[in-house]
């Protein structure tokens, strides 16, 4: 326990009072990251439970693994690169920077505004640090990374309050910001690919797709992957994995989740009767972030719906509008994003239905007693 | 004394949009580029600094039941002198502007100021009170289309300043939503600097 005893000589030098006394959130954040804390509560009543924010956050960043190395694998296979190893490599080396602009950007903003307001530094940024970077396309440049992202961190979050405070979700936000600000970069057919080949994402191909005609990807490259995309959303197979960990740990919500993909489904079959899109309504859950959005976006605990209830609507407004922007409006091939970001907006709404209708249930059942 | 704090206090302590959130429409609109936001805000200027002179003084012959009426008629007879001046001497910035300095009637800083200063102070004092509370409009809107022109065209007043440097423009500054954050910065610069108008 070398590194205990470490950590409880500089103690005193960063508590208050202390030399480095300043830098107290910063010290107090490294040693909750290596140490369960061993402070309780003194007053009122208390969970007493390992799992606090750090725990739960880290269990995402699990989830998200695996979409994160097919994500780099898929690269360099799109650069041509042969075999598994070669082409890992190659897009470990592509996107390794993107990451790490990511997480020193946001880190720096949130350990200053900690530090600034003496609060405690809080962890949701290790997951948005990841998610950022899983949400661009490969080839994007490294200072639109840093300013969206501190864009989002203090735009969408530090002025609410900070982690837990926030309407829209951090890193969508992000994406929104580089997607309206630097349209020429974030979408179109040369962004995608690292080594200077174009090609359209399935979404951008299927604004066009007539009957008859054959898919872009079919319908196994698309559920494993091999296609163009921003890092994370290719797989939906990777984001499965994902989803499975998130449900089995219990971190996110299933009823988010699954009326994500019944929404999606749902809309997804209605436009298919009418006629409107010619190409089967699964298509739309396999193509785009679709899944990933589903599975780590719309579930983040902090911007969607509280209640059970809301919870279903929220996820099926979700999944539904997905579909209904990315077939109606053709300007804007992925309808994921905005979809979530604008139910980030309504779910305070939803809740709010949801509980006056309780209270009015319950006071109606007093009445009868009476 | 008293005319110097009527000047000097609506440009910043009690600026009418940063401070009394009025008129935030028209700075979201027409703050894209500095020269028609500058424009506006010295229009905006004329019709609160003369509205105010005018109907400071006619207050004691009014009656109150038709005040509104006539402050109406005062302001839309100003919009209408300011838009036609436009159209006559600076047919362009009118056309850029389109419909935003005919709404300067329906602008709430302008009957703000009537029914809230001019109604009961004499006409010199409100004339400097609908130049001061148009001058901090003003000055807000320049400073807005300041930061969207500079980083969203890489020019100020239609001269390179940026772009020559390599910058990409940033698009996003071009859509009203990123005025609106840009004023909620400002505010938020503001009351950090201001701390006594910190809500609790």
């Amino acid at each position: 326990m070398g590194l205990r005893k470490f950590v409880d000589k500089i103690k005193p030098t960063f508590s208050e009072g202390g030399k480095l006394g300043f830098l107290h959130s910063t010290f107090e954040g490294f040693e909750t990251f290596l140490y369960v804390p061993n402070t309780v509560t003194r007053k009122g009543s208390h969970v007493r439970d390992c799992n606090d924010i750090k725990r739960v956050m880290i269990v995402v960043v699990l989830a998200l693994i695996p979409a994160t190395l097919f994500g780099m694998y898929n690269v360099g296979h799109l650069a041509g690169e042969e075999g598994i190893l070669p082409a890992f490599w190659y897009g470990f080396l592509e996107t390794l920077p993107t990451i790490i602009v990511s997480y020193v950007t946001g880190l720096a903003i949130e350990f200053a505004f900690a530090q600034k307001r003496k609060h405690e530094i809080n962890e949701g940024f290790l997951v948005t640090g990841l998610l950022i970077p899983l949400v661009m396309p490969v080839t994007i440049p490294l200072w639109i990374v840093a300013l969206s992202t501190a864009f989002a961190v203090i735009i969408g979050k530090e002025v609410f309050g900070g982690t837990g405070m926030n309407v829209f979700n951090p890193a969508l936000l992000a994406r929104a910001f580089a997607f309206f600000a630097y349209t020429p970069q974030m979408s179109g057919e040369a962004v995608w690919y690292a080594d200077g080949k174009t090609g359209a994402t399935a979404l951008e191909q299927l604004s066009t797709y007539t009957a008859g005609s054959e898919l872009p990807y079919s319908v196994s490259d698309a559920f494993f992957g091999f296609m163009p995309g921003s890092l994370g959303e290719t797989s939906t197979c990777a984001i499965l994995i994902g989803a499975a960990i998130l449900l089995f740990t219990g971190v996110a919500s299933w009823r988010i989740m699954l009326s994500v993909f019944v929404g999606g489904l749902a809309f997804g079959y209605l436009f298919d009767a009418v006629g409107v899109t010619e190409y089967p309504a699964y298509y739309h859950l396999l193509v785009g972030g679709f899944a990933f959005g589903a599975v780590f976006m719309a579930t983040d605990p902090v911007t969607s719906a509280q209640t059970n209830t809301g919870k279903w609507i929220y996820g099926f407004m979700v999944g539904a509008l997905a579909v209904l922007i990315r077939v109606v409006n053709p300007a804007y091939p992925e309808g994921m994003m905005l979809s979530i970001l604008f139910m980030n907006a309504l779910a305070p709404l939803i809740d709010y239905f949801v509980v006056e209708r309780n209270v009015a249930r319950r006071k109606k059942l007093i009445k009868n007693v009476k | 004394m008293k005319l110097s704090k009527n000047f000097t206090s609506p440009l910043a302590a009690n600026n009418p949009v940063i401070v009394q959130i009025l008129g935030i429409c028209s700075a979201l609109a027409v703050t894209v580029k500095l020269e028609p936001a500058l424009v506006m805000g010295l229009s905006v200027m004329f019709v609160t600094a003369f509205s105010n002179l005018l109907m400071s003084l006619l207050r004691n012959g009014l009656p109150s039941r038709i005040r509104i009426i006539v402050q109406l008629v005062v302001i839309a007879t100003l919009v209408i002198v300011v838009d036609q001046f436009l159209r006559a001497y600076m047919y362009d910035v009118s056309k850029q502007l389109s419909v935003y300095v005919g709404l300067i009637i329906t602008n709430c800083i302008v009957m703000g100021r009537v029914e809230a200063f001019a109604l009961g102070n004499k006409p010199w004092d409100s004339f400097v009170d609908g130049l001061a509370n148009g001058l901090g409009y003003a000055f807000i809107l320049v400073l807005v289309a300041f930061f969207r022109e500079l980083f969203g065209s890489g020019e100020l007043f239609g001269f390179d300043v940026l772009a020559r440097f390599g910058y990409v423009n940033n698009s996003l500054m071009l859509f009203p939503p990123m005025a609106l954050i840009i004023i909620g910065c400002i505010i938020w610069v503001h009351r950090s600097i201001n701390k006594d108008l910190q809500e609790k």
